[in-house]
């Protein structure tokens, strides 16, 4: 840090963080080529219904690793009109979340989830569903041995025509899968594959959602049979409100660099005439402490040979002296 | 997206997302159950058409189980936050650009002539440390009662701190752009401290609010009609919060005014109107108000008598 009287008559100081810790906090939220996985951010709003608040209790459960969840009520929020997002942006930018969920109930709209999208910790797109027929995951009667383990990857399948068509239904189904996607991993554990989302258009405004949980069974091949059985909270969503992204702003998020950040490789130098040229660092040979061999009478080679000659010849003497017998 | 032999269902391995846009619900389906259980079979379908895929790839045995590659995702999502932005080049790298200046890597082991050693180059028992200098040499230039080793440490200093002018002027025009290194944090700080000047005290939420709301009263209207900043607080009210019963009474509804007066009646021509008043209390709000008067001001600003002091020619004159 370093206190500068530049020519300006305002002094800019230069902070940097103290420990590693804090630096490695920092580059973790800073833009990068390749991003982490979206963070969630669970909160309500001034009233919540029982139903409301076990469906955020239950999301905040099967995104264990990758949400945050307020418990306190935010009179302030309110996503569709122009100045209630600022608490939202600010939650988002001290939290690091890019999804919210935020959950409310009214005369006015029962049973209110509104599924939100940040870009730069602004908000980039919304949209509102009602909640009906709601059954919370405790509800369920299942063997416990397939429950799904926490922040497994899930399958997510979307069923329905209106998921092409009606624009609304393409915004949730890009919504719900921002939301279950969780992180993009390379490699993948087969073994650790046993939860789905199931979402079905069953008309252009109600979507069914559910979680099951999956079972591999064995059939005649490598590819397993799969079996599903519903575990978790299941619910009708039906569409209210929404707001599409800003057309600008949709184009400079979908943006993405083709170019693969570098790895350095170290230690590996390509030469014209020799080729490709590795480096091994061998450590500084301590002579004073190199362990020394194991001289004790029993452990030496030439006794343990003798030893091995000596059971073979006896092996071979008794055989003869039974066959004598 | 893949394409399957049966139905044609959009498939991303990547995010082990399946799509199936050709499904149509048979028209009115008889109950919850069936329906549910309907949904339930076709999303079996859609796993299980990626899972034949995923289980078809090749796999590497691990300590957890079969580890199988998966193919980048297909479905575009929105970035989380924007692209990291290009850092502008900084005065130095401009100038070594247009010079042809190449960057030459240091060794951390240098020869020291004077003791004919390898030594380092940063830290303890470096080359030429600024304390170890036993002798330096007189030039013509030099002025006679100058101290060349503190010129030396003085110039040093001053190279140190135009390195950390010249560090912030990059760190300006790279946030200028857009492209601040991300551990960094130019802070804007408090003037400094020169000679008499205070240093102006930082406002906190609440008064910076009451000082908006001070200044919004100036206007004509009285602040009522000014536009708000989204997230903005309400202007409160200053002063007695007066509840002015109406005149003439609603049709229908009780007459208030009239109300309060047969209240204040009804409790001093009442039966038990002599236990309303508190007559201990009565008698010392009255006893200290007499006293108040005779000292004319407050017993706290009094001097307080100290009475072990004693009065030289109290006795003396009885």
């Amino acid at each position: 840090m370093g206190q500068v009287a530049g020519k300006s008559s305002v002094m800019m100081e230069i902070r940097t963080p103290k420990t590693h810790k804090a630096k490695r906090v920092l580059e973790k939220r800073a833009p990068k080529l390749v991003e982490n996985g979206k963070k969630t951010l669970i909160l309500h709003g001034t009233k919540t219904s029982a139903t409301v608040s076990s469906v955020l209790m239950e999301l905040y459960r099967l995104k264990k690793g990758g949400a945050i969840k307020y418990s306190r009520r935010n009179e302030n929020i309110r996503p569709f009109e122009s100045g209630g997002e600022t608490s939202l942006e600010f939650f988002s930018l001290k939290t690091d979340c890019s999804i919210f969920v935020y959950g409310s109930h009214s005369k006015k709209r029962p049973d209110n989830l509104v599924l939100g999208r940040m870009y730069d910790h602004h908000v980039y797109d919304l949209i509102e569903v009602g909640i009906e027929n709601f059954k919370s995951l405790l509800s369920f009667s299942y063997d416990k041995k397939i429950a799904p383990h926490e922040g497994s990857k899930p399958f997510i399948c979307f069923t329905g025509e209106g998921f092409e068509n009606v624009q609304e239904l393409k915004q949730l189904k890009e919504v719900l899968t921002d939301l279950f996607r969780g992180e993009v991993v390379e490699n993948l554990n087969l073994t650790g594959l046993d939860r789905a989302y199931i979402c079905t258009a069953v008309s252009p405004a109600k979507v069914f959602l559910t979680h099951c949980a999956i079972k591999l069974k064995k059939s005649g091949t490598i590819v397993p049979r799969i079996e599903l059985v519903e575990v978790g909270p299941s619910m009708d969503l039906v569409i209210r409100r929404n707001r599409f992204p800003n057309e600008g702003l949709r184009k400079e998020a979908m943006k993405s660099s083709k170019d693969k950040p570098k790895k350095k490789v170290k230690n590996v130098d390509q030469d014209d005439v020799l080729g490709k040229l590795g480096r091994v660092y061998i450590p500084e040979q301590e002579v004073g402490k190199i362990p020394l061999p194991d001289k004790s009478k029993g452990v030496k080679r030439e006794r343990r040979e003798g030893k091995v000659k000596k059971n073979k010849e006896e092996g071979s003497a008794s055989k003869k002296l039974k066959e004598s017998e | 997206m893949d394409t399957e032999m049966d139905q044609i269902y959009q498939i991303d391995v990547g995010n082990l997302l399946a799509f199936n846009p050709n499904h149509r619900f048979s028209s009115a389906p008889s109950s919850r159950e069936e329906l549910v259980k309907e949904c339930v079979t076709e999303g079996t379908k859609l796993v299980q058409a990626i899972a034949d895929t995923l289980f078809n790839f090749p796999s590497t045995e691990s300590v957890d189980g079969p580890l199988v590659q998966l193919p980048p995702p297909t479905t575009k999502l929105p970035r989380e936050k924007h692209l990291p932005r290009p850092k502008p080049p900084t005065k130095w790298e401009e100038f070594a650009l247009k010079k042809g200046i190449q960057k030459r890597k240091k060794d951390k082991i240098v020869y020291d002539e004077t003791t004919d050693k390898f030594k380092r180059r940063h830290g303890y028992d470096r080359v030429k440390d600024d304390n170890d200098i036993p002798i330096i040499e007189a030039k013509a230039s030099d002025e006679p009662g100058e101290d060349p080793f503190a010129k030396r440490l003085d110039d040093k200093k001053k190279r140190v701190d135009k390195q950390q002018q010249n560090r912030l002027q990059n760190l300006k025009s790279a946030a200028k752009a857009g492209a601040l290194p991300s551990h960094v944090q130019l802070a804007a700080s408090a003037l400094p401290i020169t000679g008499t000047k205070a240093q102006p005290k930082k406002l906190g939420k609440e008064e910076l609010g009451d000082v908006a709301g001070l200044a919004a009263t100036s206007t004509a209207s009285g602040g009522k009609f000014d536009k708000k900043l989204p997230g903005e607080k309400p202007t409160k009210k200053q002063g007695k919060h007066h509840r002015y019963l109406p005149v003439v009474p609603r049709y229908g509804w009780v007459d208030e005014e009239k109300e309060q007066t047969n209240k204040v009646l009804g409790k001093l021509l009442s039966k038990h109107s002599h236990e309303i008043l508190n007559v201990g209390k009565a008698i010392n709000m009255y006893n200290d108000k007499k006293e108040k008067k005779k000292s004319g001001r407050s017993d706290k600003l009094k001097p307080k008598k100290d009475i072990t002091k004693k009065k030289p020619y109290a006795n003396k004159a009885k």
